[in-house]
């Protein structure tokens, strides 16, 4: 089991991945796959059942992840390959014509690890709660995760999802918001307020947790908690603060970086800050 | 022409919830939706049979297509419930995002389509929901006619792996079909064989062909109908063998003459087979409120205006030699 040093190093070279990819394809949003990285990594390198080497769309008797907020596809697409479901030289192709990595996560190319398309946002919680409902139905024990935006939470369907997934006791869901602040235009509580979005979850029904999303051990210990958690019948919630762009110096907290490539200087400037510690692709 | 002296009457819903009551018992990863419509989707045979297998959405149909996307993960075919408005435009970023590009098992089945849902007026009766779907790649789209192919094509397309959108309907009407049909989707069916004109139908339409093609007879005019159940993929090779063989093609649906199965009936002529044509078929308007009956009749949509349709064409057929 991989311990915080070691996800540290796995974290690093995903994070000079991102940088590479955005950089290469000239655009993307490095901000938020920076940030959440050290979820994507703590949940595939360490937490999670999973079969990276024959991929299967049902995965039964695994542990299944869904990004709901798909244009972060940066992070999720290093991590599965860094986790061995394809060959991290396919990164150089993000978002060039004819690759299975498009723009935004599709199943429509056959990549493995992608079960859903995302994109277009408020989709994947409910697409999450399905996934467990058929775990259920399956008695299959694992849990399914889904991570949501923050700016995402504007969208009407999350809120008929969380509606729906503690009257039906969807208990095998964990799902997580990226709570940096930050959307396209602005400041969240500049754009549309969220204002206490964890007690919105609660009043649904929802148990609720927060941790730091930058901090393994408190994104650990949450999840786990989480998991512990499961005989109560509630679907958990996790607010997971991050800094957008973390932790590159001069894109932390901009909303900028939400969905801009870095320039040749402003590339290697990111880098500089990241050592290489897996190789680059 | 062939005679249809049914003696019965059923809504093609009903076919909907016999064949999903069916399939419940056949098949265990069957599961269905809906979003507070079982009565009405005739649904309540399967809730009640299979409580664990029946998903209740409350009203946000977003959330049940998405989740019925996330249940093919897994292996369940989820058939969601709803009307044909709420099953489509409501939701048609849910369906063309998590189940037509990420290729996901849905079938989509909806209800009170089209203007014979009547009396609550054109709030809920959705003339464009064929055009939506047929222009979302790789979705089969269908339009069942009576209460036997309504069942039989619920049943067939659970056996299918893929996005399908099954419209169906809310009045009763004569149910002429053969019970033991076997459906095939994409599979025009013969409902009587012609020379002089072809008229090609679906949904409702196809009872308002056979009144209009006895109609016909009457007049000396032998009908060649198809009823074309799939409009996606369409039964090309039926089509243009139909088409050489009367000159003349009248096509008939309870839809927008926009995007329905007039325009995919077109674009096949125009490109394969250049036909004189005619479209039965509401003309790019709402509807209103009224009986089913009233409105069929104020819209074209009754057997004598097909049968104008099809006198129209033939002058155009003959107008050509």
């Amino acid at each position: 089991m991989a311990d915080y040093k070691e996800l540290t190093r796995v974290a690093t070279q995903v994070r000079r991945d991102i940088i590479r990819m955005v950089h290469g394809a000239k655009n993307g949003h490095p901000g938020g796959a920076l940030g959440c990285t050290d979820l994507l990594v703590l949940l595939y390198f360490k937490l999670m059942k999973h079969n990276n080497k024959n991929f299967s769309m049902d995965g039964k008797d695994e542990d299944l992840f869904f990004l709901s907020n798909g244009h972060i596809s940066a992070v999720l697409y290093s991590t599965l390959a860094r986790a061995g479901y394809f060959d991290v030289k396919e990164l150089a192709t993000h978002r060039k014509l004819n690759s299975r990595l498009q723009g935004h996560p599709t199943p429509h190319e056959h990549l493995p690890g992608i079960r859903i398309a995302s994109g277009s946002l408020g989709q994947g919680l409910s697409v999450a709660v399905g996934a467990a409902l058929a775990k259920k139905l399956n008695n299959d024990d694992k849990f399914v995760y889904v991570l949501m935006g923050d700016g995402e939470q504007q969208e009407g369907q999350i809120w008929e999802a969380a509606m729906f997934a503690p009257h039906n006791k969807v208990s095998n869901l964990i799902g997580f918001v990226d709570y940096n602040g930050i959307q396209i235009d602005g400041h969240t509580k500049d754009v549309l307020d969220l204002m206490d979005l964890g007690k919105k979850y609660e009043s649904f029904g929802w148990e609720v947790l927060s941790c730091d999303g930058n901090n393994f051990e408190s994104l650990e210990s949450t999840i786990l908690k989480a998991q512990a958690n499961r005989s109560n019948g509630k679907p958990k919630m996790v607010i997971m603060h991050t800094q957008m762009g973390y932790p590159i110096d001069f894109m932390m907290g901009n909303h900028k970086w939400h969905g801009n490539a870095p320039n040749d200087e402003q590339k290697d400037k990111a880098l500089a800050q990241l050592e290489v510690t897996l190789g680059d692709y | 022409m062939k005679k249809y002296t049914p003696t019965e009457k059923f809504d093609t819903r009903s076919g909907f919830g016999a064949g999903l009551h069916e399939l419940g018992k056949k098949n265990p990863n069957v599961v269905a939706l809906c979003a507070d419509l079982t009565p009405s989707l005739k649904m309540e045979a399967f809730q009640k049979d299979f409580p664990e297998r029946f998903i209740q959405c409350g009203i946000a149909e977003a959330n049940m297509i998405s989740i019925a996307a996330g249940l093919t993960i897994g292996g369940k075919i989820p058939f969601t419930g709803t009307f044909a408005n709420f099953s489509t435009g409501r939701v048609y970023d849910q369906i063309r995002q998590s189940v037509a590009y990420s290729h996901k098992n849905v079938k989509i089945c909806a209800s009170h389509a089209g203007l014979t849902l009547g009396e609550d007026g054109a709030t809920h009766q959705i003339l464009e929901d064929l055009g939506m779907m047929k222009m979302l790649p790789g979705m089969v789209v269908i339009n069942t006619c009576d209460f036997n192919q309504t069942k039989a094509a619920t049943m067939a397309i659970a056996d299918y792996n893929g996005p399908v959108y099954l419209r169906f309907g809310r009045p009763v009407i004569p149910n002429f079909t053969p019970a033991d049909q076997v459906f095939q989707i994409g599979k025009a069916w013969t409902v009587n064989e012609g020379k002089d004109v072809t008229i090609l139908c679906t949904g409702h339409m196809v009872w308002e062909s056979i009144i209009a093609g006895e109609m016909l007879a009457e007049k000396g005019i032998d009908a060649d109908i198809l009823n074309i159940h799939t409009i996606k993929p369409l039964d090309d090779a039926a089509v243009l063998a139909s088409a050489k063989k009367t000159g003349c093609v009248v096509t008939a649906e309870e839809h927008n003459v926009l995007g329905g199965l007039g325009e995919s009936v077109a674009r096949l002529l125009s490109t394969s087979l250049p036909t004189p044509m005619e479209m039965v078929g509401v003309k790019d308007t709402f509807g209103e409120s009224g009986t089913p009956d009233e409105l069929m009749e104020k819209y074209g949509l009754k057997a004598r205006h097909i049968v104008d349709a099809v006198i129209k064409v033939m002058e155009k057929k003959k107008a050509l030699v």
